[in-house]
């Protein structure tokens, strides 16, 4: 059995969610081989090599796979899927976007977000927001995944030297371009990889309140998330949404600040390993797992908080 | 243009689900359905362009029980001309409702075909990237803003760490996310009208699509439960478990 990874990069370099993955792939057992395409992702490769656990790099580095557009990378996966028994993408946006066209184009069903491995062929994932955990068997030639990453712990971005080696082949569907995009500017951890999380919701009131969070983030070395009504209500931009339909979270601390703990938010985030809810409305679902609730209001108890750790 | 939404039945998106006993999956009995929150901002899309005078008809497709119907009167009620049911009894896999739909759009030929993003049962996240791929369009999925352009479509998709706009080749494939649009609500007349509006009916075998697939559901458990947690008094009883008790900080 011989595994890809489809790696996942930003800014020149391997993003986090890469190292999930591939520790996914070292529970399925084999070589592992991990794939970089992109446009000048030479530094990106050797970076890879030194992920512990790669066997080798493919770097397939043209320009019509810059920006991860789906038309052509899907073509570039099939084309090399053919000589492995499966291949991974970490469950990031560009894995969502590109895996479920892969695994059409060589008539197999994908599996969406694991989080654990049961055997070569049998996985677990969550389904219904996280209320239901399914098991599901893959008879497909070539088992095509994503991978939640807050299941797996990262393996270590050194100690690796895997060969690093160039694939030449080009597809350009030339049916899509990209125009261009419009990035969140953050100095706080990656909110997904956040070891600490300070999320706000509708009880934030308006955006200048999330301040009192970025503070508390800040002494804490938090990321800062968000609930969807504090998305929705123009508080906090879109990317900070952790939810079913945002970002899955699971980090050591997750202080819901103001949030009520609907299921779609819950989804986001019950895998966390400790969860503080501080909300002044005692019967708020979210204290129903909170492991420490705090009855208050929360602009009293935030800047309390900030002062006191 | 012609825009294809395709719909689909799932549970009610504030019913908590429980797990059957049997671990077989989950109980569906007896409990609401409605249309899946992201299908009804692509039906809602689908609308806004016609509203525009950019869609010229809106035909509506589902994959599924007969009950199905229900869904689709309701996105005719909300502006849809015209609506497609393709029945088929068992809880299908993202990529036979991707063939199922690839044969509507063979039939159809619409020059957008507008999805939501993912269905809050399965939360695959798969049948419009499948549709794609088997069509052969471009696709543009998780997209919060859409515009036609002659024979290109600008999107504008939600990104990790941010948003990104691509320009796609009609004809395309759009998924929604969920700040697409707000959709509206059907009006007592309009649900009236929708009745008398067109719905055919046809089955996978007339369509010529298998809806055989790779993946089995061996089992469906109860994730595991949380222990009950402790509400604590104050800040600083808060600080100090955080610090002694949890160690997380």
């Amino acid at each position: 059995m011989t595994i890809l990874v489809v790696a996942e990069h930003e800014n020149g370099a391997v993003a986090p969610a890469t190292l999930n993955t591939v520790a996914a792939a070292a529970k399925i057992g084999g070589d592992i081989h991990v794939l970089v395409a992109g446009q000048n992702v030479g530094g990106v490769a050797e970076s890879a090599a030194k992920i512990a656990g790669v066997a080798k790099v493919l770097v397939a580095d043209n320009a019509a796979y810059a920006h991860a557009l789906p038309e052509n990378v899907a073509p570039l996966l099939v084309e090399l899927a053919k000589g492995y028994s499966h291949v991974l993408a970490p469950a990031t946006t560009n894995g969502k976007n590109i895996l479920p066209r892969v695994a059409a184009l060589l008539d197999v069903d994908q599996i969406s977000e694991i989080i654990s491995v049961e055997s070569a062929d049998t996985f677990k994932r969550p389904i219904y927001a996280g209320n239901a955990i399914a098991t599901v068997q893959s008879s497909a030639a070539v088992k095509v995944i994503t991978v939640r990453t807050t299941g797996f712990d990262a393996v270590a971005a050194e100690g690796g030297s895997a060969a690093v080696e160039a694939v030449a082949a080009a597809h350009d569907a030339g049916k899509s371009a990209f125009v261009g995009e419009e990035l969140a500017k953050s100095d706080r951890p990656e909110l997904t990889a956040a070891k600490i999380v300070v999320s706000g919701g509708r009880g934030m009131g308006n955006g200048d309140n999330f301040k009192h969070l970025y503070a508390l983030a800040d002494k804490l070395g938090a990321a800062v998330g968000a609930s969807r009504a504090a998305v929705d209500a123009g508080f906090v931009p879109n990317d900070m949404q952790v939810g079913q339909t945002g970002k899955i979270v699971a980090p050591q601390l997750y202080i819901a600040v103001g949030i009520s703990g609907a299921i779609q938010h819950l989804a986001g985030m019950k895998d966390s390993k400790v969860i503080v809810a501080i909300n002044k409305d005692e019967e708020a679902p979210i204290f129903q797992v909170a492991d420490y609730g705090l009855v208050a209001d929360l602009f009293e108890a935030v800047p309390e908080l900030e002062k006191l750790v | 243009m012609k825009v294809l939404v395709a719909v689909k039945r799932v549970v009610d998106y504030n019913v908590k689900v429980r797990v059957k006993a049997d671990n077989s999956g989950v109980d569906l009995a007896n409990v609401k359905m409605s249309m899946n929150p992201f299908c009804e901002i692509a039906v809602e899309e689908a609308v806004r362009l016609k509203e525009k005078g950019v869609a010229s008809e809106i035909v509506v497709v589902a994959i599924g029980p007969t009950a199905a119907q229900e869904q689709l009167r309701t996105a005719l009620a909300l502006g849809a001309d015209r609506a497609i049911l393709v029945e088929a009894a068992d809880e299908l896999n993202s990529l036979a409702v991707a063939k199922a739909l690839k044969a509507v759009v063979d039939k159809e030929q619409p020059q957008l075909v507008i999805l939501g993003k993912q269905a809050i049962d399965s939360d695959n996240n798969q049948t419009g990237q499948m549709l794609a791929a088997l069509t052969g369009y471009a696709q543009g999925t998780f997209a919060s803003k859409v515009e036609v352009a002659g024979d290109k479509v600008n999107v504008t998709r939600e990104i990790d760490g941010g948003l990104q706009t691509v320009a796609l080749s009609l004809p395309a494939i759009v998924t929604t996310d969920l700040r697409l649009n707000e959709p509206r609500y059907a009006s007592l007349p309009n649900i009236m009208k929708a009745k008398k509006k067109p719905l055919e009916t046809v089955t996978p075998d007339a369509l010529g699509v298998s809806l055989a697939s790779t993946n089995k559901t061996l089992k469906v458990e109860a994730p595991a439960a949380r222990s009950a947690g402790i509400k604590v008094k104050s800040v600083a009883e808060l600080v100090e478990k955080l610090k002694n008790e949890a160690k997380v900080i």
